[in-house]
């Protein structure tokens, strides 16, 4: 398993459309992918999980990968998450 | 006569019968099935075909609004696919022996309910989305689809609130423009409305009733009002603000492609200023030529610490993107003075205006400076970035930013982090610059005159200090000969001169300007085909023959 910790810099916080963004990213991999807020968690792969978190500005998130594939999904949505959250 | 104010969402006026659009409420019935089996093959099929249309609607968005304003509709089609959503239709069918229609209905309920119940005003908005997902697969299990317009000229759109997936689906030559009772100033449909450039107002609380269907209505977006069988005056007056706007409207879009050249030939080039990324759309609606300031403070303002490389760096090379091959000039930070942000932790000063600020801070605090440079210096490589810097008085300060610039690319290259070649200019806004100005054009590339700072501190007037309105003539012969100063050393040097403070947009000055051969004037995005119909009408030969120099 490994683990991501990460402070969202937009301003708009995880709204819809990066929510999208992220969960269209997730669905490349097979291992899980979860992101938590405050002790609530959300899968990367649901919209509406991840929106329901109510992810804001400054906030911060810890994204965690279980499975096969973690190595490369760790890779690409740390990467996603710096680049566009 | 009846009158509603709404929030505005877009400006323009207009005039026509109302049609309110009812979504047709749907009725749905709990029934008890035998088979749930098939209730969920129904259910599948139909989550089918909604994908199918919202994939649809995608590509018709696409080409009327753009990516951003069609997101939605992929955004859509995953909410269709989330499985806690289909999880829970899927549920209710089996657990209760419903059928699908109450089965949606009840968890779009249930999902709605749970946006509607967020702090934040964003995501309660997005409980209409989850509506609006729903509905359209209650309309395909239902056999009931989306009704048109039945009207048969064009028609002021009245409803509760529109779905984004209904504001796409109408016919636009058939609608002047939208008025809703309720939804917010956020919703995609009020982010629709604007980008298609209609008179649009939401929350305005009217009556969706025969009291309003069918009659004539008014729509004035700028006012953000509309009124309902107007009176003879009203409509008068209406129809004149329309005729003259639409006039306007059809002269300004003649000129949109044409180059800035006067009568006689002399052509000059107008950019545009913005203060935020989310201006980029109105520069590109103005036919802007570049951008001339683009205020870098909206990314430091506002917030509680420094903003990163990273983030920076994205935002410049989205608008150097966006605006491909055009000159996109980038100032560098100028806070203090009026723009104040606690995190830098500035000393309490007696006379901010004439204090630490702009260049001054970047000076003293380098690693602030390093971290923007940096990344104006990678964003380079994705267009054509100019660099700016305000509030210079010296050659000194110039050749310690370009040490400064040199220590960052030395950076760079041992990082091995690829970066471009921008072009560097100054900002003329002290009357010690524009003296200097022979010897500060030999080290820069540009020059660029902000006349609200250089007015200030030539007069000795607070220009917000309004009791000294009567002693701040901001065509004052001092400010006038600066300016002819600045360009003709610039000029002697073999470097350009731009204006880009307030008196760059002044229409009492646009030939003058064009006579002292001032290169570029950058302008807020809506002043800049007015500019360029006054500068096509003008022959300077001409002016400059007649011309009484008060200066």
């Amino acid at each position: 398993m490994k683990e991501f910790k990460y402070v969202i810099t937009d301003p708009e916080g995880i709204h819809a459309r990066p929510a999208g963004e992220l969960v269209k990213a997730a669905k490349a991999f097979e291992c899980s992918i979860k992101l938590a807020k405050d002790g609530k968690v959300g899968d990367c792969k649901k919209i509406f999980g991840i929106m329901s978190l109510g992810v804001k500005k400054d906030n911060e998130v810890v994204l965690t990968f279980d499975g096969a594939d973690e190595d490369a999904a760790y890779e690409a949505i740390s990467k996603f998450m710096q680049e566009k959250l | 006569m009846q009158v509603y104010n709404g929030k505005s969402v877009f400006g323009g006026i207009a005039i026509g019968r109302i049609y309110v659009y009812g979504k047709g409420e749907k009725q749905v019935k709990r029934e008890r099935t035998q088979d749930p089996e098939a209730e969920i093959r129904r259910y599948r099929e139909a989550t089918g075909t909604a994908i199918e249309q919202l994939s649809g609607l995608y590509e018709k968005a696409l080409q009327e609004v753009g990516e951003s304003g069609a997101a939605i509709f992929e955004i859509h089609q995953m909410m269709l696919e989330d499985d806690d959503y289909q999880d829970s239709i899927e549920n209710i069918i089996t657990t209760q022996s419903v059928n699908a229609e109450y089965a949606v209905a009840q968890t779009a309920d249930n999902f709605a309910s749970m946006f509607a119940s967020m702090e934040d005003d964003y995501m309660r908005g997005r409980a209409a989305d989850v509506k609006d997902i729903s509905e359209r697969l209650l309309a395909i299990l239902q056999g009931t689809q989306e009704q048109g317009i039945r009207a048969k000229e064009p028609v002021i759109i009245v409803a509760d609130d529109l779905a984004p997936s209904e504001t796409v689906q109408l016919d636009k030559d058939m609608v002047l423009s939208f008025v809703t009772a309720h939804g917010s100033l956020n919703s995609h449909t009020a982010i629709l409305a604007r980008t298609m450039g209609i008179p649009a107002l939401v929350d305005a609380r009217l009556p969706l009733d025969e009291t309003v269907d069918g009659m004539l209505g008014i729509v004035d977006g700028a006012g953000g009002m509309i009124y309902i069988d107007p009176d003879e005056d009203t409509l008068a007056r209406m129809q004149k603000a329309r005729e003259e706007e639409q006039e306007k409207k059809e002269l300004l879009q003649t000129l949109k492609g044409r180059e800035n050249i006067t009568l006689d030939g002399q052509s000059i080039l107008l950019y545009a200023n913005i203060g935020n990324i989310k201006d980029l759309a109105m520069v590109l609606q103005n036919d802007a030529g570049g951008i001339g300031l683009f205020r870098s403070e909206f990314l430091y303002l506002e917030r509680e610490q420094f903003p990163t490389e990273e983030e920076q760096f994205q935002i410049y090379r989205t608008v150097a993107e966006t605006m491909g091959k055009k000159r996109v000039i980038i100032r560098t930070l100028d806070i203090g003075a009026d723009k104040q942000c606690d995190y830098f932790q500035l000393e309490k000063e007696e006379n901010p205006a004439l204090g630490c600020r702009a260049i001054r801070i970047c000076l003293t605090r380098p690693e602030i400076f390093k971290t923007q440079l940096r990344a104006l210096f990678r964003a380079s490589m994705y267009g054509k970035i100019a660099i700016m810097y305000p509030m210079i008085t010296s050659v000194k300060e110039v050749r310690r930013i370009k040490e400064i610039v040199e220590e960052v690319k030395r950076e760079l290259d041992s990082q091995g982090v690829a970066y471009g070649n921008p072009e560097q200019g100054i900002m003329i806004e002290t009357p010690a610059a524009a003296i200097i100005s022979d010897l500060l054009a030999r080290e820069v590339d540009f020059f660029s005159i902000g006349t609200n700072d250089l007015t200030q501190y030539l007069l000795a007037v607070d220009r917000q200090n309004t009791a000294l309105d009567e002693f701040c003539d901001i065509h004052h012969p001092a400010i006038l000969r600066m300016i002819s100063l600045v360009v003709e050393n610039s000029h002697k040097a073999g470097i350009w001169t731009g204006i880009c403070g307030e008196l760059g947009a002044d229409p009492e000055l646009t030939k003058e300007f064009l006579a002292m051969g001032v290169d570029e004037l950058s302008v807020s995005p809506g002043r800049i085909l007015p500019l360029r119909k006054a500068i096509l009408e003008t022959d300077v030969s001409e002016y400059k023959k007649n011309r009484q120099k008060k200066w």
